[in-house]
């Protein structure tokens, strides 16, 4: 292949990555934000929306149905999660990493028990295949694209636009000046960790057709997701959608046209030379 | 301060008082250390250590060793155990994870005491027990299909008795690629022990014959995106040659599929690829018409022998390799009956060597018992096919078969023989001391 097809299947593997990691990263940024906590087992949720998706299309026979339970039903496990967990640990930032790592166990024990060590797939709601002239390309994956970045924007405007947003917001600027100002910080608390498990939730689940529920599925994108929320800033969104789309981009283009080894290799060192020159991420706050 | 340090004392001092109690309890009553003191007497039941991949990547083959074990087990203590002692199986996950590996055959060692180990696949885990149990002189006897036993770079306590190794496979399948799917190959493998093999020993023999190797694409163990290897390719391939384990089999077929759609190269894969994976799963389509490599056919062809299907019925598969109770539930076919035949050779084993209880003498005695076995004939105890045992290399040799994917079914399309996959010995472990 010559290097103009190799470069399109590279921007192309390298767009859609970047839209699903920015989706997965924006969870954790959020709880992040937020919630001023490292949550370990975000990973988990990612895996949860996979399985979910794979039980709902499987026993409901449509897709589309189970694009919208997944991120309900791993919401509704963040919430119980929060209650249960991290507001008894009043969200202390050190308890709250050994608790979100005892989580991150539980589901998956639970996962490998119930749905068992396959990975399991799902047929694509809508599938065909585009031909290019050097290679052929999923369609789907293009679909994937498009609805995680349709996603990002309804989450973006969300935020900006509607009072739970502006409570988010306030929360994240000065959780006790928002209280003062009546905002119910409790509840915001437990909206942004569900709003988070959800949204990482639906990009699970629309991964599925593409890669199969599995039990294990969970760690890559935690590890992924930390390095985009660490280069991009923690807690800043803008910095994570520019963070995926660099990580993303970069990693379709150097795998693709180098190895998939140096990839990992650069988004590395992309992180180690970020915290080295500039500590707090691309678009970190001061002091965070 | 100080008072929480005066807490903790009591604590533990209360704490300590109620272990000693329970372990005083736990000592006068009948329990498991007087079953294993009768078994260390040469009565009462034999104990193996079951080392399997309960969790990790390898939990799709754990959970059919697992079955296979159980089943054979079942059929051993329904005809009277192992010269007269029922089996008991202990068993430990290593989580598929090289450290976790050595510190399950320590702990079935000197924890558990059992009298023999056997049972797991993954080639790193297995490299990374064998030496442990080397050092603890405990028969070690995997179902894994590396060549590492054969290689010698292991030790004279392991055994692989039940399965054949990758040597042998790619030795005894190469001349039919070569001369049926054509000379320029290239190859993608998992990069790590098990792929290696495939690698090292694929190269040679097809080099050795007039093949030509055009690329060589390593894909990391952990991987789960595939489609960017695929430009890697080189245009004029004949044939592609795959072999992939882990949970991201189904999604690298798929994704070969949508790059290459119709103007594929011809396509010979190792079932490991899809070991645990329904063939009708959407989105394997693209495999129609193209070939692999299994070890014991997953589909029953008609007229299979008696010993076959009483085989399926007690491991609880049906004719399409899968679970009786749950369709979607598929087997990992041509791995796990290495467990029930490996089961089935360690009961010669003990029976002919006189094996009574774990220690230097008896286990040298079941060593070179087991290294004087020379064949295993086809039937209930190896429904595969017949066997050759080559006892300096610790290593079986059987039957390959090549099929075709039509009509979403494996068909058998070649069945090779014992002598194909047969290669120059390079090791000898008869030579080592015990």
């Amino acid at each position: 292949m010559t290097l103009g097809p190799h470069l399109l299947l590279a921007l192309l593997e390298g767009t859609v990555g970047g839209l699903v990691l920015a989706l997965t990263a924006l969870g954790l940024s959020l709880v992040f934000g937020v919630m001023r906590i490292v949550n370990v087992a975000h990973g988990e949720f990612f895996m949860l929306g996979a399985i979910v998706a794979w039980y709902v299309s499987t026993t409901a026979g449509s897709f589309l149905v189970a694009l919208l339970v997944a991120p309900l039903v791993v919401g509704a496990v963040a919430v119980t999660a929060d209650r249960l967990v991290l507001r008894r640990i009043g969200y202390e930032p050190e308890s709250t990493i050994v608790a979100t790592i005892g989580l991150l166990y539980i589901l998956q024990q639970v996962v490998l028990m119930t749905y068992g060590p396959y990975a399991r797939p799902v047929a694509a709601p809508v599938y065909f295949r585009i031909d290019f002239p050097w290679f052929g390309y999923s369609g789907y994956k293009l679909i994937v694209a498009g609805a995680a970045g349709a996603l990002l924007v309804l989450t973006w405007v969300a935020l900006s636009r509607t009072t739970l947003g502006l409570y988010m917001r306030a929360t994240q600027q000065d959780r006790e000046m928002a209280q003062a100002f009546a905002v119910p910080v409790d509840r915001v608390y437990t909206t942004a960790f569900a709003v988070g498990a959800g949204l990482t939730a639906v990009a699970g689940a629309l991964i599925v057709p593409v890669q199969q529920a599995h039990y294990l599925m969970g760690l890559d994108a935690l590890l992924m997701s930390f390095v985009v929320v660490i280069l991009g800033g923690l807690g800043s969104l803008r910095g994570t959608l520019v963070a995926a789309f660099v990580v993303g981009l970069s990693d379709g283009v150097v795998s693709v046209l180098f190895s998939p080894t140096l990839a990992k290799i650069v988004a590395t060192l992309l992180v180690g030379l970020v915290l080295a020159v500039r500590g707090r991420g691309l678009f970190g706050e001061e002091g965070a | 301060m100080s008072e929480s340090g005066h807490e903790t004392a009591n604590v533990s001092r209360r704490n300590f008082l109620r272990t000693g109690g329970v372990l005083a309890l736990g000592a006068s009553l009948p329990g498991p250390w007087t079953a294993r003191a009768a078994a260390q007497g040469g009565a009462g039941p034999l104990r193996l250590g079951f080392q399997v991949h309960r969790t990790g990547i390898g939990a799709v083959y754990g959970r059919w060793y697992d079955r296979t074990t159980a089943a054979a087990v079942k059929l051993i203590n329904e005809k009277g155990g192992i010269a007269g002692r029922p089996v008991e199986i202990v068993a430990e996950d290593d989580g598929t994870d090289p450290k976790r590996g050595a510190e399950v055959v320590e702990k079935f060692a000197t924890q558990h005491k059992v009298d023999f180990i056997f049972g797991t696949l993954f080639s790193h885990v297995v490299i990374a027990s064998a030496p442990r149990a080397g050092e603890l002189k405990i028969p070690y006897i995997v179902v894994s299909e590396g060549y590492h036993v054969a290689s010698g770079r292991l030790n004279r306590y392991v055994f692989q008795p039940g399965i054949t190794d990758v040597r042998a496979q790619v030795t005894a399948v190469a001349p039919w690629i070569l001369k049926n799917l054509g000379n320029k190959v290239t190859l993608i493998f998992p990069d790590y022990a098990f792929g290696h093999d495939h690698r090292d020993f694929f190269s040679r023999v097809a080099t050795g014959q007039g093949g030509a190797i055009r690329a060589l694409i390593p894909i990391p163990p952990t991987e789960t995106a595939f489609t960017k290897y695929f430009p890697r390719v080189p245009a004029d391939t004949d044939v592609l040659y795959h072999v992939m384990v882990g949970p991201g089999v189904l999604t690298f077929v798929k994704e070969m599929g949508e790059h290459f759609g119709t103007k594929r190269p011809q396509i010979f894969g190792f079932v490991d690829s899809l070991e645990g994976v329904d063939l009708a799963s959407p989105g394997l389509e693209f495999l129609e018409g193209t070939y692999f490599w299994e070890a014991f056919p997953r589909y029953t062809a008609a007229g299979a022998p008696a010993h076959v299907r009483s085989y399926r019925e007690r491991v609880g598969v049906n004719d399409s390799g899968a679970s009786v109770n749950d369709p979607k539930d598929v087997s990992t076919f041509s791995h796990m009956f290495g467990c029930w035949e490996t089961l089935f050779v360690i009961k010669r084993a003990v029976e002919q060597s006189g094996y009574k209880k774990p220690g230097p003498a008896d286990y040298k005695a079941f060593v070179e018992t087991l290294e004087g076995f020379q064949s295993f004939a086809e039937g209930a105890e190896h429904p595969q096919g017949p066997k050759k045992f080559v006892g300096r290399l610790h290593q079986v040799f059987g039957q390959q078969v090549i099929s075709k994917v039509d009509k979403r079914r494996f068909t058998v399309v070649h069945r090779t023989a014992i002598e194909d996959s047969m290669y120059p010995p390079e090791a000898d472990y008869t030579k080592q001391p015990l």
